[in-house]
């Protein structure tokens, strides 16, 4: 490809224009306004069907919806999901005895909420997961029930996350 | 013994007070080099450590205390062990000559506002003592053991050669207008009615001194010894803790050192127009030629800043053709220049 380099002048050959334009666009920014978020006091508002923490939702009957079908467990592709079956009382007669997900292999795909038949399981939009040890990374039923039932954070809410935990 | 107090006495509190005011400087020169940095980058800029991130420099300084200091098994250790103070040092040093102010009168006693108030030949003493500092970069690069610090070292003595004499020609032409190698004769002919600050006159040198100066401390455009897209981080990769923190202080001290200079030479020192220091009494008019003259050297350092977060770096070859095809024939026309106005004008 020929590329026409444009003729310079004297003046402009010496630098200064560019030099001296440079200047005038960095000191112009100074008075913008800055875009940096302050992020422990400032959030972002998170989009809707945001993935983050998955949850276990209870019905109205006040039990864990999930009927330990283990489609989750199955289609996880980190395998984060471990669950085991038992037996119920209940009408859907099986229930899952224990349900852990360990957040340290978590990859936050959403492919759980796909699939599960009962929508049992929902990625809500916690994100501040950080631990300094591992072992407090699996989540256990009651833990994963206990985040279910805390009202979602809803977007465009002022301090969303305090609530949203 | 008695008679040497009263010239031993000031000489201390000034040196104390210089260095107060350089090193804090320095400090903060590091915070508003950030500061300045993220404005023009739509940033805010260091805010956590004290109101306004005020305190950031005292946080970095422990942090420097704190780091483990290594030496590598391939660096030559008498060299690299005294390469930071060769460039720490003489930057320090040069704020013997300069004069930060008129003078101030206490008690019968007057006391001009510079360390070495004796020294005629200041202007010799600051270019000698300031070249002094690239030795430290440069044995720094090659004591290093590191062919990234070699680079960065060799390219620095190559950049001193396409600079100094751009600096020098530019700072005789000055001397040849006034006569003088005394920063205070310099800053006298810049004063008063019909004078004016040196810009005016020596637009040429200024420019030329100028961009040279940006070579000497270092700075981008011309940071080609560091160059961290290419070298790492140039002479000092190898370096951490307070030896890493003593080259940092040099650059910034060596900034200072080069806006006074600029300051001194061409921008009147402590002179403004239309004022006359004699009006606020010996006492306060000396206090506020010293703070007239550190508010130009901070406009300064605000430029250098500035500049550096405008310019990409030069380019090695780019540099030296600047420097001897450009910076060297304009300082060489200047001084001719000078000269032959000089003669026209009858001057001794």
């Amino acid at each position: 490809m020929k590329v026409t380099r444009p003729e310079l002048s004297w003046w402009e050959r010496t630098y200064f224009p560019a030099i001296l334009k440079g200047m005038k666009l960095t000191f112009s920014h100074i008075f913008r306004k800055r875009v940096t978020l302050q992020y422990p006091e400032e959030r972002w508002t998170l989009p809707p069907g945001y993935r983050g923490q998955p949850v276990l939702l209870t019905g109205l009957d006040g039990h864990e919806k999930c009927t330990s079908c283990k489609l989750c467990q199955f289609i996880c592709p980190p395998e984060a999901i471990r669950i085991v079956a038992g037996e119920t009382e209940l009408a859907k007669e099986k229930f899952p005895a224990e349900f852990d997900i360990d957040m340290g292999l978590c990859i936050f795909c959403g492919y759980c909420q796909e699939v599960c038949p009962v929508e049992a399981i929902w990625l809500k939009d916690a994100y501040e997961l950080a631990d300094y040890d591992r072992t407090n990374l699996i989540f256990d039923k009651e833990k994963l029930l206990a985040l279910g039932r805390k009202p979602p954070y809803l977007p465009g809410r002022e301090k969303p996350l305090e609530e949203g935990r | 013994m008695n008679a040497y107090w009263p010239i031993v006495v000031p000489a201390l509190v000034k040196i104390v007070v210089i260095l107060g005011i350089v090193l804090t400087g320095v400090a903060y020169t590091t915070l508003a080099e950030r500061k300045v940095s993220a404005w023009m980058q739509d940033r805010r800029g260091p805010n956590r450590v004290g109101p306004f991130g005020l305190l950031q420099p005292v946080a970095d300084g422990m942090k420097f205390f704190f780091k483990e200091d290594i030496t590598p098994r391939e660096a030559y250790r008498p060299l690299y062990l005294l390469a930071p103070f060769l460039t720490l040092f003489p930057a320090l040093i040069t704020f013997a000559v300069i004069p930060f102010g008129t003078q101030i009168s206490v008690g019968g006693q007057t006391y001009p506002l510079i360390i070495a108030p004796g020294m005629d030949v200041g202007v010799i003493f600051l270019l000698a003592v300031s070249s002094i500092g690239v030795y430290g970069i440069l044995l720094a690069g090659w004591s290093s053991g590191n062919k990234y610090s070699l680079m960065g070292g060799l390219r620095s003595a190559s950049q001193v050669i396409s600079y100094e004499l751009g600096i020098a020609l530019a700072v005789m032409s000055v001397v040849l207008w006034t006569g003088s190698f005394d920063f205070r004769r310099i800053v006298e002919d810049q004063a008063g009615w019909g004078h004016f600050w040196f810009v005016g006159p020596q637009f040429l040198a200024f420019i030329v001194f100028t961009v040279a100066v940006f070579a000497e401390t270092n700075r981008l455009p011309f940071d080609l010894p560091e160059g961290e897209s290419e070298l790492v981080a140039g002479y000092h990769t190898e370096y951490s803790g307070l030896r890493f923190a003593m080259f940092f202080m040099g650059e910034y001290a060596n900034m200072i050192t080069a806006s006074a200079f600029v300051v001194l030479l061409f921008l009147g020192g402590w002179n403004l127009p239309f004022v006359n220091y004699a009006w606020f009494g010996p006492l306060w008019g000396g206090l506020l030629s010293a703070v007239v003259f550190f508010a130009k050297v901070a406009v300064l350092l605000f430029v250098f800043i500035w500049v550096r977060w405008t310019l990409p770096r030069f380019r090695y070859d780019q540099l030296m053709s600047l420097g001897w095809k450009r910076l060297f024939p304009l300082a060489l026309l200047n001084l001719v220049l000078i000269s032959t106005l000089l003669v026209l004008r009858g001057h001794p």
